[in-house]
C-alpha cells in the first residue's frame, strides 16, 4: 500500500483519518514493510467498515490483515446498540468460531522422537480431515440443539474431556445467549455428521516444540518450558457456521435498505442489533461458537486417545482456547467511560490484559493466553494479553501469518510432494489427504509470522511468550 | 476468450470461479464446474446421482450464488461431487439437476472443502464477445 494514506503514529500504528462516508478513523497496526505489502483492499475494506452505523472509536486492522469479505481478515470493529450499532455476518465470517487451542503433553522433544512417526500415523488415521471425512458422532435433533446451547460443557458432559478444561476455554466452553432455533434445519443437516473434524484449507492439528521463551514470567505462568511438545488444534464450526454465515449474509443483503443502511460493499451486509434480524443472527452465531468449541473438544479427546495408546500416562492439559472469528458483548472503556459494546473479531484474536474478569483465576493476574497458529513449516507463538493492549483495539491482537499469495500462485510455485519431502527433511512431517490442499497452504504462501507477532509486540498489541517449532503437522 | 467454458481468477486466500455461455443458464452451469474445479478435476467425477436443486434470489447476482450455496451444502451433507449441471431459469427462479458421485479420496483427491459462495467479485453479465459471464470468489 502507498504509504502516503496514512498519518504514521508510530513505528507500527497509521491513522487514516475519517473522510466521505466514515464514521470514525481507520487504523492499521503493522511495520513499514507489513504495511507496504499489504493488499490495497485492505485500505478499502477497513474504511468501508468505518461508514458503518453505531461503530466506535475506530475501525482497526492487525499486522495481519489481508483482503477479506466486507470486513479485512484481521479487522476488529466495535458497535454500540445503543447507537444504532451493528452486526454483521461478513464482520464474523463464514467459519464462525473458528480458532486455536493449545495443550501441554508434558514431553520433551527427545522423547517423543523416536515415535514421531507413529504419533503423526496415528494422528492421521484418528482425527478425520479433509473434504468429506465424518465424526464418530450422529447427533439427532435434540442431541444437536444441546450441543449448540451447551459448547465444550456438552462434550465434557457427554465424556470428551474434562471439567477442568472448561475454565481454559474462552466463555469457560459455553457461549451464553445461543438460540439453536435460530439455527436453520439445512446448517444443521450439514453439521449432522461433521463434530469431531478438521475440515480443510487452513486447519490443522500440529505437534510443536517450545523453542524460545521472550518472558519468563508468563512462561511459567503458562508452564512453558524450552523442548517441551505442546499440541495445537486450528478448526472451527464447520458446516453449521459456513451454512449460517451464508444464510445470514444474503438475509442481511436483502434487508440492509430496509433499515437505512446504504451498504458500500454488499459483503458488508449487516442489521442493526436491536434488529429481529440482527437478534437472530446474534443467537444462531453464538449456537455456532458453542459448535466450534465442542468440536475442538471432541478432537481433544480423540488426541488424548492417541497419546494413552502410545505413550501411556501422558496427560495432555489445556492451555487456553481462542476464537478467531466472532461478535462478542463486551466492557470496554472509551474516552474514560465503560461501555457495553458488540466487538467483531475477523481474524482477530482477543487478548485480555491481567485482571480481566473473563480471566480464570490461575491466570487472572497475568494476562490470557494469546494463541497464533503459523503455517505448516513455520513458527507459532503464544503472547499475553497485556494492560496497554485493553486500551487498543479493544484487547485484540493478530491471529496467525496471514496470506500473501493466492492459492493459485501457490500451486504454481510448489508441488504436495516436494513440499512434503522438503519439510520431512527439516524435520516437520506432513500428514494429509490432499497434495494440491499441501501445495495451497505452502509456508511460502504466507506472509512472515515472526514480523507479524513483532509487530503486534511492538503495538502493545500483546506480549511475546514463547515460540514454537512443528514438528508433525496434520492438515485437513 | 469466447465459448462456453469456465475458469479460475485468482483471490489472494480463496477463488475465483468463472463461467462463460450463451445464457445465463450456461454460465450458471460453467460456474458451478468451475467451482468442482476448485475442489477436484471435473473430468474424475462421475455424473451417477442426480440431485434436484431450487432456489430463487432478487436478482441474477444473488440468485448465482444462492446456486453455487445449494450445491455446496448438497456437496456437503450428502459427501458427495458434482460432475454435469443442467440449469434452467425461468426469471429469478433457478430449477437444476446436477449429478455427482461421493467423494472418493483417492480417485477424487480432494483439494480443499468450499466453505461458501461469497458476493466478493460477483458479476452475472455479458462479456465482449457477447457473451454471458457468472462469477464469484468461493470462500475455502
Amino acid at each position: 500500500m502507498n504509504l502516503a494514506q496514512f498519518q504514521q503514529v508510530s513505528e507500527v500504528e497509521w491513522r487514516i483519518a475519517p473522510f466521505g462516508k466514515m464514521r470514525v478513523p481507520a487504523v492499521i497496526f503493522a511495520d513499514e514493510t507489513l504495511i507496504r505489502e499489504m493488499d490495497d483492499k485492505v485500505y478499502e475494506q477497513l474504511t468501508n467498515v468505518a461508514t458503518l452505523p453505531g461503530i466506535v472509536q475506530a475501525a482497526y486492522a492487525m499486522p495481519d490483515a489481508h483482503w477479506g469479505y466486507g470486513f479485512p481478515i484481521g479487522g476488529v470493529a466495535a458497535f454500540d446498540a445503543d447507537e444504532g450499532g451493528v452486526v454483521s455476518a461478513g464482520g464474523v465470517g463464514f467459519d464462525i468460531s473458528c480458532g486455536v487451542r493449545t495443550l501441554h503433553t508434558g514431553l520433551r522433544a527427545d522423547e517423543i522422537a523416536p515415535l514421531k512417526q507413529r504419533l503423526a500415523d496415528r494422528l492421521f488415521a484418528r482425527i478425520p480431515a479433509g473434504l468429506g471425512s465424518t465424526g464418530e458422532l450422529r447427533l439427532n435433533t435434540n442431541e444437536m440443539d444441546a450441543m449448540l446451547r451447551g459448547g465444550a460443557r456438552w462434550a465434557v458432559e457427554h465424556g470428551y474431556g474434562s471439567a477442568a478444561d472448561l475454565d481454559r476455554i474462552e466463555e469457560h466452553g459455553c457461549m451464553a445467549g445461543a438460540e439453536p432455533d435460530k439455527v436453520s434445519d439445512q446448517a444443521k443437516r450439514r453439521q449432522r455428521d461433521e463434530i469431531g473434524t478438521l475440515g480443510s484449507g487452513n486447519h490443522y492439528l500440529e505437534l510443536q516444540e517450545i523453542v524460545e521463551i521472550y518472558d519468563t514470567k508468563a512462561a511459567d505462568r503458562f508452564r512453558l518450558r524450552v523442548g517441551e511438545v505442546v499440541v495445537s488444534i486450528h478448526c472451527g464450526s464447520r458446516g453449521l457456521g459456513h451454512q449460517i454465515g451464508t444464510e445470514f449474509l444474503k438475509q442481511m443483503v436483502i434487508a440492509a435498505p430496509g433499515y437505512g443502511i446504504a451498504l458500500p460493499d454488499r459483503e458488508l451486509a449487516c442489521a442493526p442489533i436491536q434488529s429481529p434480524l440482527g437478534q437472530a443472527y446474534l443467537g444462531a452465531m453464538r449456537a455456532a461458537i458453542n459448535c466450534a468449541l465442542a468440536n475442538r473438544q471432541v478432537i481433544t479427546h480423540l488426541t488424548r486417545q492417541v497419546f494413552a495408546d502410545l505413550l501411556p500416562g501422558t496427560h495432555l492439559t489445556l492451555i487456553y482456547d481462542v476464537s478467531h472469528n466472532t461478535c462478542k458483548q463486551e466492557s470496554h472503556t472509551v474516552d474514560g467511560q465503560s461501555r457495553r459494546l458488540y466487538v467483531h473479531r475477523k481474524g482477530a484474536t482477543r487478548a485480555f490484559g491481567p485482571g480481566h474478569p473473563a480471566l480464570p483465576n490461575e491466570l487472572r493476574d497475568i494476562g490470557q493466553p494469546v494463541l497464533i497458529g503459523g503455517s505448516m513449516g513455520t513458527a507459532s507463538y503464544i503472547l499475553v494479553g497485556t494492560e496497554a493492549g485493553m486500551t487498543r483495539a479493544f484487547s485484540s491482537a493478530c491471529h496467525g501469518a496471514g496470506r500473501a499469495m493466492s492459492r493459485h500462485q501457490a500451486t504454481r510455485q510448489w508441488h504436495g510432494r516436494a513440499l512434503v519431502d522438503e519439510l520431512a527433511s527439516q524435520g516437520v512431517l506432513i500428514r494429509s489427504p490432499s497434495l494440491r490442499g499441501v501445495a495451497e497452504e505452502a509456508p511460502g504462501a504466507y506472509k512472515d509470522v515472526s514480523a507479524v507477532v513483532d509487530a503486534a509486540d511492538r503495538a502493545g498489541l500483546a506480549r511475546k511468550v514463547a515460540r514454537l517449532k512443528p514438528l508433525v503437522c496434520i492438515k485437513g | 476468450m469466447s465459448g462456453v467454458h469456465w475458469e479460475h481468477f485468482p483471490h489472494q486466500a480463496d477463488m475465483g470461479v468463472r463461467g462463460v455461455g450463451p445464457t445465463v443458464a450456461a454460465a450458471f452451469e460453467q460456474a458451478a464446474l468451475a467451482m468442482t474445479a476448485v475442489v477436484t478435476d471435473p473430468l474424475k467425477v462421475a455424473a451417477d446421482e442426480p440431485v434436484e436443486i431450487r432456489c430463487e434470489a432478487p436478482d441474477d447476482e444473488l440468485l448465482l450464488v444462492d446456486w453455487l450455496n445449494a450445491l455446496i451444502l448438497e456437496m456437503a451433507a450428502r459427501h458427495l461431487l458434482f460432475g454435469r449441471f443442467e440449469v434452467r431459469l425461468d426469471g429469478h427462479h433457478l430449477h437444476a439437476t446436477a449429478w455427482g458421485e461421493p467423494i472418493d479420496l483417492d480417485k477424487h483427491q480432494p483439494a480443499v472443502e468450499i466453505k461458501g459462495a461469497t458476493y466478493t467479485e460477483l458479476g452475472v453479465r455479458r462479456n465482449e464477445f457477447g457473451q454471458w459471464l457468472a462469477q464469484c470468489v468461493v470462500d475455502v
